[in-house]
Parts: C-alpha cells; sequence; structure tokens
C-alpha cells in the first residue's frame, strides 16, 4: 500500500502570548506513517498541538526541524505545495470561517476555480460532490441558512471537488450537536469506504474514535499511543491522564475489572459489554429478579422532596418576526415549573425551541403570549431590571462577548451597573474565582491573552458575580475536551450544594444530563414534549428516539439486558449506578448473598 | 435584536433580466439613474415609471413581493418628500398660520417622491436578479482596464463578495453578543446619545476579535483550497458579453440619447 502521510520526527513551536513571551513548543518529534485509503483519528486534548499538526500536514505550516512528506511530496517544495493541498484538503473547526461564497454552490467551486478547471468539468465536479455528501437540494442556499452540520458537509463538498487522496478533519465535529456529528462521520464513512479517500479525523469526541482503523494520542505534542481502538482504550489511565476519557460502556468494565472482576478485553460498544456480562452470568440459566436499590437514586429524590417553585411558565407562546414573510413560531403553549434548588436539564433537538425558551427565564425574550413568573416577578416593566439579577443566563460560547482590559473589570462588568460599592464587588469577584478555580494573578491580565477553558470560566463568573437565583446555561461544554467538561460540571454540582443556586441546564450531551440532573425536559418542535424525573425521562427510549434524541450507552446496555430477560433495574443512568448493579448479579449468581 | 433586511435581496429566476451580463445591467442601472436625475416633466415621468414597470415585470419578481422590501423605506422616502413642501416658494395653495403651502411645493414634493422611489426599485432590479457572485463578476471584469494604473480588480472584487457572505454572519453575531451584555445587565435602549453609543463598546470590541478571527480562519481555509489570488483562476459561471448584452447596451444608450437630445433641442 501507498503511503499518503509521512511524517519523521517533526517539530514546530511558536511564541505564544499565554505565559510571557515563553516559547510553547506545539509539536514536538511527531513520527508517524498513514497508508492510503486508512480512517484515522487522532485524540488530543485542546491544546495538545493537534491542529498545529493539520496545519504541518498541508503545508500551510512548515516543519522547523523533520520532513512532512504527503503522498511522495515534501511539504517544503514550494514549487509542489498546490499539489500537496490539492491531494490533502483541510476542513476546519468553525463551518462559518471556511466558507467563502454567497450560495452552497458557488462555495463548491471555489477549489476547482483556483486549480483553473474548465467551466464546464467545474460544473460536473460541483454536482458530484454536493451529492456525495447528500446536499444537492441546497445547491442555490445562502450558507448563513444551512444547520452547523450542513455547513461542514458543504466544506467537505468543497475539498472532494478537489478530487483530493486525503481529508484532514481538525475539530471539525466539535461545534456540532449530534445529530449534525453523525451526519458529517456518515458522510466521512461513506468517502472512505466507496472512493479510498484517506480520513485523519481529529477530534475529542471517544466514540468517533471507535470505528477508526487506527488510532493516535496526541499530549503536549507528541504523539503517545498509537493503535486500533481496541488496544488504545485498553490505556484507560493512561488516556485519563491526556485529559480525555474512553467510551462510557468501556469505562464500565475497565471498574468491573479493577474491582477483581474477570475481563479479558475491555468492551468498546453496547453490544460486546452485554455478551461480556453473559459469559459472566452464564453459569445459571435462570435469572432471578435484583431489587437492588440504588442509594444514587435515593440522594436525588431528596432534593425533590421539597419542592418550592421558582420559575413559573404559563401557556408561553413565542412568534418570530410576527406579520412578515419569515414568521416562525419557535414556541407553543409552554407550561414548566421549576423548583427551588433543583438541577433541570433541557434537551432536545436543534431547533426545537429551548434556546428560544430559556431566553424567556430573564426577559432577553419578551413572551407573544403566556406569562413567565421568577420569585414572584414578572418579565415586564420595572420588575425586569430586579428579574435579570435573579437570573443569570450563560448563553454558548460566552467567552465571545468578553471585552474589558483586565479580566477582573470584565468580571465586575454587571455590578458596576448596580451602584455597587468598591470593597463589594471586590467580595464577590473572589468568592465567584474561588468557586470556578480562577486563580487569581488572572485578573489583572487582559482576558484575551487567556486559553479557551480559562476564558469560559471568566466569561461564566461575570455572571455569578451577579449571585443569581438561577442560573441558566446553553451547552456551557460545547467545544471543551472531557477534562474541561467534567470540571466545568464539578463546578455547577457545588454551586448547587453549598449556594443553593437552582440550576437549568441545556445539553445535547445525554451522559452529562443523565449524571447530573434532577429533572429533565424534552422539547420538540416548540413544545414541551414531557417533563419528568431523570429516570423517568430516559426509560422513555422509545419516544426519545422520535424526537431524534438518544439515551447514555449505559441506559442502553441496561435495556438490552432487560430485553433479553436479564430482569434488573430498568432505568440506569450512571456508570457507579451500572457497576454495582452488575457486581450485584454476579455475586447474586455465585450464591452471594443479596 | 438585529432585524431582517429584505430589500433587493436576490431572488433565483430564469428572465432575461436574470440572464443578462452583469456589465449590461450594470450600465442600464447606470443610465437609469442618470435619467432619473434628468426628468422633469410629467410625461417625462410617466414614460421612466412605465419602462421600470415594464422591467420589474420581465425579471418576474412578484410585484407584492417587491413592494413589501420597499415599504420600510416608503416611509422615509415620504419624510423627505414632505418637508420638501414646506421650503418651495410659489403660488399659495393654502396657509396655516406662518406655514404657507404653494403648488410648486406640492408638485416639486410629489416628483421628489416618485424620483426616489424610481431610484431604490433600479437599483434593486440588479440586485434581485443578479447573485452577489456574479455581480462581482462583473465589477472585477469592468475594472480590468484600469489594472495598468495600478486597480487591484480582482482583490476589490473578491473582497465585495466575502463582505456581502459575512453580513448575515456578523448579525447574527451582533445579535448574540447584544444578548449575552444584556444579561450582565447592559442597557442598549436608554440614556443620551452619548452614554448610548457608549453602551455600545461591549459590543463592538468582541465583534471586532471575533472578526479577525474569522478572518485568519477564512484565509487558512482558502489557502488550504489553493487561492492564490486572479491568476490563472476560473469561474463556475463565466460571464459573456453576449449579442444580446450588446444589443440591449446599445439600445440603452440610445433610448437615453433619444429622450434627451430631443429635450435639449427643442
Amino acid at each position: 500500500m501507498n503511503k499518503m502521510i509521512k511524517t519523521d520526527d517533526v517539530y514546530y513551536e511558536y511564541i505564544t502570548h499565554i505565559e510571557d513571551d515563553l516559547v510553547v513548543q506545539a509539536v514536538k518529534g511527531v513520527s508517524m506513517s498513514i497508508e492510503q485509503g486508512q480512517f484515522v483519528v487522532i485524540l488530543g486534548r485542546n491544546g495538545s498541538g493537534k491542529s498545529t499538526l493539520a496545519r504541518l500536514l498541508n503545508g500551510l505550516l512548515t516543519p522547523r526541524k523533520g520532513t512532512v512528506i504527503i503522498d511522495g511530496i515534501d511539504t517544503r517544495n514550494d514549487e509542489l505545495i498546490w499539489e500537496v493541498r490539492k491531494n490533502l484538503g483541510l476542513v476546519l473547526q468553525n463551518p462559518d470561517n471556511q466558507i467563502v461564497a454567497t450560495t452552497v454552490e458557488e462555495d463548491v467551486a471555489f477549489g476547482p476555480e483556483n486549480l483553473g478547471i474548465p467551466p464546464l468539468q467545474i460544473r460536473n465536479k460541483v454536482d458530484e460532490s454536493l451529492k456525495m455528501v447528500g446536499m444537492e437540494a441546497y445547491s442555490d442556499y445562502s450558507p448563513h441558512m444551512l444547520s452547523g452540520g450542513q455547513k461542514q458537509r458543504i466544506a467537505i463538498a468543497g475539498i472532494l471537488a478537489m478530487e483530493p487522496k486525503c481529508i484532514v478533519l481538525d475539530e471539525a465535529t466539535s461545534m456540532l450537536d449530534p445529530h449534525g456529528r453523525k451526519e458529517v462521520m456518515d458522510v466521512l464513512k461513506k468517502l472512505n469506504r466507496e472512493k479510498g479517500i484517506t480520513i485523519v479525523l481529529i477530534t475529542h469526541h471517544m466514540d468517533e474514535a471507535v470505528e477508526a482503523d487506527q488510532v493516535m494520542v496526541m499530549e503536549a505534542g507528541r504523539l503517545t499511543l498509537k493503535g486500533t481502538p481496541e488496544q488504545i482504550f485498553e490505556n484507560v489511565e493512561e488516556i485519563r491522564r491526556a485529559g480525555l476519557d474512553v467510551p462510557q460502556i468501556t469505562s464500565l468494565a475497565y471498574n468491573l475489572k479493577k474491582s477483581g472482576i474477570k475481563i479479558d478485553k475491555l468492551p468498546l460498544n453496547v453490544q460486546d459489554m452485554k455478551n461480556i456480562i453473559k459469559g459472566l452470568l452464564s453459569r445459571k440459566t435462570s435469572i432471578e429478579p435484583l431489587h437492588l436499590s440504588s442509594t444514587y437514586q435515593e440522594e436525588k429524590n431528596i432534593t425533590q422532596g421539597e419542592s418550592e417553585p421558582i420559575i413559573k411558565v404559563r401557556d408561553l407562546s413565542h412568534v418570530y418576526l410576527p406579520g412578515s414573510t419569515f414568521e416562525q413560531r419557535a414556541l407553543n403553549d409552554i407550561n414548566l415549573t421549576v423548583n427551588k434548588g433543583e438541577i433541570l436539564g433541557i434537551i432536545g433537538h436543534t431547533g426545537s425551541g429551548k434556546s428560544t425558551l430559556i431566553q424567556h427565564f430573564n426577559g432577553i425574550l419578551k413572551a407573544t403570549s403566556g406569562t413567565i413568573e421568577v420569585d414572584g416577578l414578572k418579565a415586564e416593566g420595572k420588575q425586569l431590571k430586579e428579574l435579570r439579577q435573579k437570573v443569570g443566563l450563560i448563553f454558548q460560547y460566552p467567552e465571545h462577548q468578553l471585552f474589558e482590559e483586565t479580566v477582573y473589570k470584565d468580571i465586575i462588568f454587571g455590578l458596576t451597573r448596580q451602584g455597587m460599592s468598591e470593597e463589594e464587588m471586590k467580595a464577590r469577584v473572589f468568592h465567584a474565582i474561588e468557586i470556578l478555580g480562577i486563580s487569581p494573578e488572572l485578573l489583572e491580565k487582559s482576558p484575551f491573552e487567556l486559553s479557551g477553558g480559562q476564558k469560559r470560566r471568566v466569561a461564566i463568573a461575570g455572571v455569578l458575580v451577579m449571585e443569581p437565583k438561577v442560573l441558566v446555561l446553553d451547552e456551557p461544554t460545547a467545544g471543551l475536551d472531557p477534562q474541561g467538561s467534567s470540571e466545568v460540571f464539578k463546578i455547577l454540582s457545588n454551586l448547587n450544594k453549598q449556594d443553593k443556586t437552582t440550576i437549568i441546564i441545556i445539553s445535547h450531551n445525554m451522559e452529562e444530563i443523565a449524571a447530573f440532573c434532577d429533572r429533565v425536559a424534552v422539547m420538540h418542535k416548540g413544545s414541551l414534549a414531557f417533563c419528568d424525573t431523570t429516570a423517568n425521562v430516559f426509560s422513555r427510549y422509545e419516544e426519545l428516539k422520535n424526537y431524534s434524541l438518544d439515551i447514555p450507552k449505559i441506559t442502553e446496555l441496561f435495556m438490552e439486558l432487560n430485553n433479553s430477560g436479564y430482569q434488573t433495574q430498568k432505568t440506569v443512568l450512571t456508570i457507579e449506578e451500572a457497576q454495582k448493579l452488575i457486581t450485584g448479579m454476579i455475586y447474586k449468581e455465585a450464591g452471594g448473598v443479596d | 435584536m438585529v432585524g431582517n433586511i429584505t430589500l433587493g435581496q436576490y431572488i433565483p429566476g430564469t428572465s432575461i433580466l436574470h440572464r443578462l451580463d452583469p456589465r449590461t445591467k450594470i450600465l442600464w442601472t447606470t443610465l437609469l439613474m442618470v435619467a432619473t436625475f434628468l426628468i422633469e416633466s410629467w410625461p417625462e415621468y410617466a414614460m421612466m415609471g412605465s419602462l421600470i414597470f415594464i422591467l420589474l415585470l420581465i425579471s418576474g419578481v412578484p410585484i407584492k413581493q417587491s413592494i413589501k422590501g420597499i415599504k420600510p423605506l416608503l416611509f422615509i422616502l415620504a419624510i423627505t418628500a414632505i418637508l420638501n413642501i414646506f421650503f418651495t416658494g410659489g403660488t399659495p395653495m393654502f396657509e396655516i398660520g406662518p406655514v404657507k403651502v404653494t403648488y410648486e411645493g406640492v408638485f416639486a414634493s410629489v416628483k421628489l417622491f416618485l424620483r426616489l422611489v424610481m431610484l431604490v426599485i433600479t437599483a434593486s432590479l440588479m440586485t434581485i436578479t443578479t447573485t452577489p457572485m456574479i455581480m462581482t463578476d462583473g465589477i472585477e471584469k469592468l475594472l480590468k482596464p484600469f489594472e495598468r494604473i495600478g486597480v487591484p480588480s480582482h482583490e476589490i472584487a473578491m473582497m465585495m463578495s466575502i463582505a456581502l457572505r459575512f453580513i448575515p454572519t456578523l448579525l447574527e453575531e451582533t445579535d448574540r453578543i447584544m444578548k449575552a451584555q444584556a444579561s450582565r445587565g447592559a442597557n442598549f435602549d436608554t440614556g443620551s446619545i452619548f452614554s448610548r453609543i457608549k453602551s455600545f463598546i461591549p459590543v463592538l470590541v468582541p465583534l471586532f476579535v471575533s472578526a479577525f478571527k474569522r478572518a485568519d480562519e477564512l484565509a487558512e481555509a482558502m489557502e488550504s483550497r489553493c487561492y492564490r489570488g486572479g491568476k490563472g483562476r476560473t469561474r463556475l459561471r463565466e460571464i459573456h458579453f453576449s449579442r444580446l448584452d450588446f444589443l440591449v447596451s446599445i439600445a440603452g444608450l440610445a433610448l437615453l440619447a433619444i429622450v434627451f437630445s430631443g429635450r435639449f433641442m427643442l
């Protein structure tokens, strides 16, 4: 087989402003080789050097030391650089920032146009490429009318039109919802299988790595692990040390293995795990029902005991641009009560009205009809200002709103509008940064010098200093790697326990929702489909599927077990819970006393 | 918080106007605009109005939609015209206190109003029937002869089309940032003009930061897709100055010449 990509001891360093003109080596001695036709996933947390590596592969950057050979051409060869870029296409993270033209087909044509291909041939290539990514119906559309997943498919089509041998995707799925990610993954798998195009997918989504031919892990500029997904995910500790995580199922098996249960090979998907459990329980044919009440469940029920409402939504409807040709009904007669001190998750497909709904909670959007009441305050007139202080709203990618000269000034932005004394503001800032784990030395720095994760915390601090009773977050972990995400959830959890802050959270990550929320509201096409305890919501698998929603892999595993005759607790939400139940099943079978 | 602008947005179609070369359309638009400024008498207004109306019919754009498009502007145009009433002297029509309304004033205002409406429709006829990409291609070709004196025609055209591409994206972003800052207690709606302008700093700074970041990434994406300037570049839709374009352009020039030569001779 041909070598598509070959790098030999590649170094690239750049001077970063993060820590006063310190030289940070982005890529340190990377050697790898990828064969034509492979599907390779490169995993690494934010700042591990994987984006730099992507840019080295198509010659946007050239190595300071070492060589990068793409299909036999050295990227330092200036005369053949366009050949390299034609052969190896690069898809970037932000779908908005790589579309050049004002219509879909003109954008797909951009690459071939640059190559000087005659118009008739361009037309053919554009049509073929759009068909390949399933976007042929959108050729006249304006890019801003498309969803994120659609935009990324257009970006892929734009590269396909140049007939590449290899496509490198630099976190191209990280800003997409699960549906958009699946769209993109399906297209990539098809291109790899049917056209033999080499795919190099750089990501921090573990589930995307499961199906790869080869997985590489990057940590602080080095490739630390290489192998098949099975081989890679055996190294649970090493992967976690790299700020990543293993798939939920693998994590469960690993915990069981550590507790002394015999598992030879860690599974990556539900089916394999089911077979392992079957194997472990095979000695006994009839399995008795298990009545193991989970302590986890009980803990969660306590908060529901004192259900005193804090937000009351009654018959709320919202229509965008009423009376115009763009009129759009976004919310339909929503009735919802949020209780004091609870953590409420809101899930739903993109466009289901989740974001519109939460923007009513602090009166940023006005209801077209219906009412909303927060702690006795109405979202109108003079009460609006007070209401906005009670409800802190954190939008997606909140770091994009930072603007002040220093972190401190940015955090107090909201407080200065309340006419608060210097001392009190200072006290509040220090309280907030303590909760968020922002070091006080950062306060005098410019927010633009911070890393992505730090910026997000500063932006969250800017809302926390207002000491809201209700904190509403829209996708707070979007774009963060597994370690960054789990830190955000720890912070929110503490805030809920210590300051008794009510938390409302929108997320597409069902594992996060399942492990973290007391109750979950399911939105569909602008209506509230249902709202119930987390366990009850995830037990309605079929309905969720109809709303294009998923359930956590652990939950799926237990449903499968139930379906194949193992009578165990139906809805299981966390790894800890699952571990306890499976251990119980095994001991019970071994003749142990329940 | 930022409204949608529908005026003059491209509407796909197959009419002659859609198919003409953008250079022809730019020429005609210029001619029509010049003519609109030159006409004076009522018959001339009638002729001009019917010509524009016929063009609108040819374009195949639903009349209802075009009226809706200029609706928000009508108000501003009407105010401009009405103000004109009070500043024109002549035969009085009626007087209310110190305000004197003259026949000349009323006629002048009506004419001004019609003139402005015709200008707006003429300009949007061009943008309704031409995609921004094709339009910038036309501008690039028209500027080509000036390259010798150092006008970067390709770069100007590329900049224009990228700007058009990012207007909706940046509007969305402005909306998002305004909402985020309002959630943090910013106030955009009240206070003096000075304090309102000041309240936009928290919106403008992040907007610029992100625009620069977008520009950086876009440059990377363009380079990755083998962009290296206008040299040797082909186009998906090459624009052709056809025989039809030639005839239509000549007809336009002739029409203007006939109308105004007759007038200056009299």
